[in-house]
């Protein structure tokens, strides 16, 4: 099928872009800054959202209660990278994990870590789904979601 | 459902590593293949649907104008349908809406995708926003990959036993792809060879997911009353279903998933189908990767939920089978994701219309069709049937 004789061409796209935050992401960022993790709260359906929403997208009311949440949860389903492509934001092998914060109602999405996870061998006898987990805390936060480094396992 | 619509002709290209064509090339080789196979030609066409996964995978914006040639849409209404891996079933769905409202006649629906001229992954990541999700998503396989570990511990189904079928499944799907003169990947594998394939993404191995392909596909629908006047034995669409969930992973279950539950449901409720397993002949399921296709047999109730990994065992999902399913070797074997929708509603068309040639299940008369899109967000299904 590949026929060499036949040219292609190189080419690329780069557009810069500045993306809006707005009222509810920017306190959700801000709170991260701080070691403290915001979600808000459905007075409709009664759940607790985390990340921090400015609506419920279920129920469709605007969730101005703001509810800290807790930094620690239960490890609902992880995911071992082992694969790079173009403009991956984080530098592999990580895990990305779905995180059951205490009281809330929706899964959380961040990483695994605090532990070597470059032998899979190894990091598979150490991460369990269901397994209790706490986040850490980067020192240099600048209200972004990797403020928080990883979860790591109780 | 408006007034009755039928797939009147299929056409594809030969998919795969697609280096010595251009992409408006290899679209026009299905369009002049749905041409040639229906003898119909571009005046006799009332409207065209195209549709790709996010334009950024060939760097090429609004594909639809610079495919307007090679689909012949000059002078005509042009759609473009978009909804990432489920494109292709939503082209068909686009063109089945145009016609069963009566605004239409025939309508050429055109799925493409140039996966190899860009960067598929990187591609796909641009689906989540940057300042969220897209830290923690790895592609698709990683969203699969945890997706697999859900429904494995709500069942608590043994990982050695779903291991084990993922690698039939992928074993099964390469044997059935050499019977698929338009198949990308032709390649013997054996359980050993899946089981040990390198790790992607955790349960997921190279050997449970979908290659890169190059491909296009094109379908023809028509009203009946432009069926009669053809004179040729078409594929009826029986139903059809298309369900979406909210858009962050986190927010929604996705082992009783219900965009793919509630997408069935209602395609079933159109075509009068209570027992799918016992009903259908044939379904082609939107397959990348192996462990998803045993979910997507629950969500569709082929089989009870957790019960799939013994059914595939069992073997109750190949050719020979109770339902075979993807015997074309599905996605996983051929992947050109913006056509990847529409080649599993055209290989549906085949097998009711009896055409399938090789990979043909004998008598069949109903199939389903499915792909799937975005972040576990979004799921489409088709109904073919040789009768109205």
């Amino acid at each position: 099928m590949e026929a060499k004789e036949y040219k292609t061409i190189k080419t690329e796209i780069r557009l810069p872009y500045e993306l809006a935050y707005g009222a509810t992401w920017t306190r959700f960022f801000e709170g991260l800054k701080n070691k403290t993790i915001f979600g808000t709260k459905c007075t409709k359906c009664g759940r607790i959202l985390v990340p921090a929403r400015s609506f419920c997208p279920r129920c469709f009311v605007d969730t101005d209660e703001w509810v800290e949440v807790s930094q620690v949860g239960t490890l609902i389903a992880w995911c071992y990278t082992n694969y790079k492509y173009f403009g991956m934001p984080t530098e592999p092998p990580f895990i990305g994990s779905l995180i059951r914060l205490n009281g809330t109602d929706v899964n959380f999405l961040h990483l695994m870590g605090g532990f070597d996870l470059n032998n899979f061998d190894e990091v598979k006898k150490i991460i369990k789904s269901g397994m209790k987990v706490e986040a850490v805390w980067s020192d240099d936060r600048k209200g972004h979601i990797m403020d928080i480094k990883y979860f790591r396992p109780l | 459902m408006g007034r009755p619509v039928a797939i009147i002709g299929v056409g594809q290209t030969k998919h795969g590593r697609r280096m010595d064509v251009s992409y408006p090339d290899l679209v026009r080789e299905a369009v002049v293949a749905v041409f040639n196979e229906t003898g119909l030609t571009p005046n006799d066409i009332d409207g065209v649907v195209s549709g790709t996964m996010p334009s950024m995978m060939e760097g090429i914006a609004l594909t639809h104008f610079y495919f307007a040639d090679a689909m012949q849409a000059a002078g005509k209404p042009i759609m473009k349908t978009e909804t990432c891996g489920s494109t292709g079933v939503s082209i068909a769905h686009t063109a089945y809406y145009w016609v069963a409202s009566g605004m239409a006649d025939l309508v050429l629906a055109v799925g493409h995708e140039k996966m190899n001229e860009g960067n598929s992954q990187a591609t796909m990541t641009t689906v989540a926003e940057p300042f969220y999700q897209r830290y923690f998503i790895s592609g698709a396989p990683g969203v699969f990959s945890m997706q697999s570990q859900m429904w494995m511990d709500r069942y608590n189904i043994p990982e050695e036993k779903i291991r084990d079928a993922a690698a039939f499944i992928s074993v099964t799907h390469h044997d059935d792809a050499f019977d698929n003169p338009y198949a990308h990947i032709k390649m013997k594998v054996t359980m050993d060879e899946v089981k040990n394939a390198r790790i992607i993404t955790y349960p997921v191995r190279l050997l449970d997911v979908c290659p890169n392909s190059d491909g296009a596909c094109a379908v023809i629908f028509a009203s009946k009353d432009m069926v009669k006047k053809l004179g040729r034995k078409p594929a009826w669409v029986k139903g059809v279903g298309y369900r979406g969930e909210e858009y962050f992973f986190g927010d929604s279950d996705k082992v009783v998933w219900e965009s793919a539950i509630q997408a069935a449901k209602q395609a079933y409720d159109q075509a009068g189908i209570k027992d799918p397993r016992k009903e259908l002949d044939v379904a082609e399921v939107y397959n990348p990767f192996t462990f998803q296709e045993m979910l997507f047999y629950e969500c569709f109730g082929f089989c009870e939920p957790g019960e799939s990994p013994d059914m595939v065992l069992k073997g109750t999902f190949t050719r020979k089978g109770e339902l075979p399913c993807d015997p074309s070797g599905g996605t996983l074997c051929t992947n050109p994701i913006g056509a990847t929708g529409l080649i599993r509603v055209a290989e549906a068309a085949l097998q009711v219309m009896g055409k399938a040639g090789d990979h043909q299940v004998p008598k069949a008369k109903l199939a389903l069709s499915h792909a799937m899109g975005g972040v576990d967000q979004f799921n489409g299904i088709m109904i073919l049937g040789s009768k109205l």
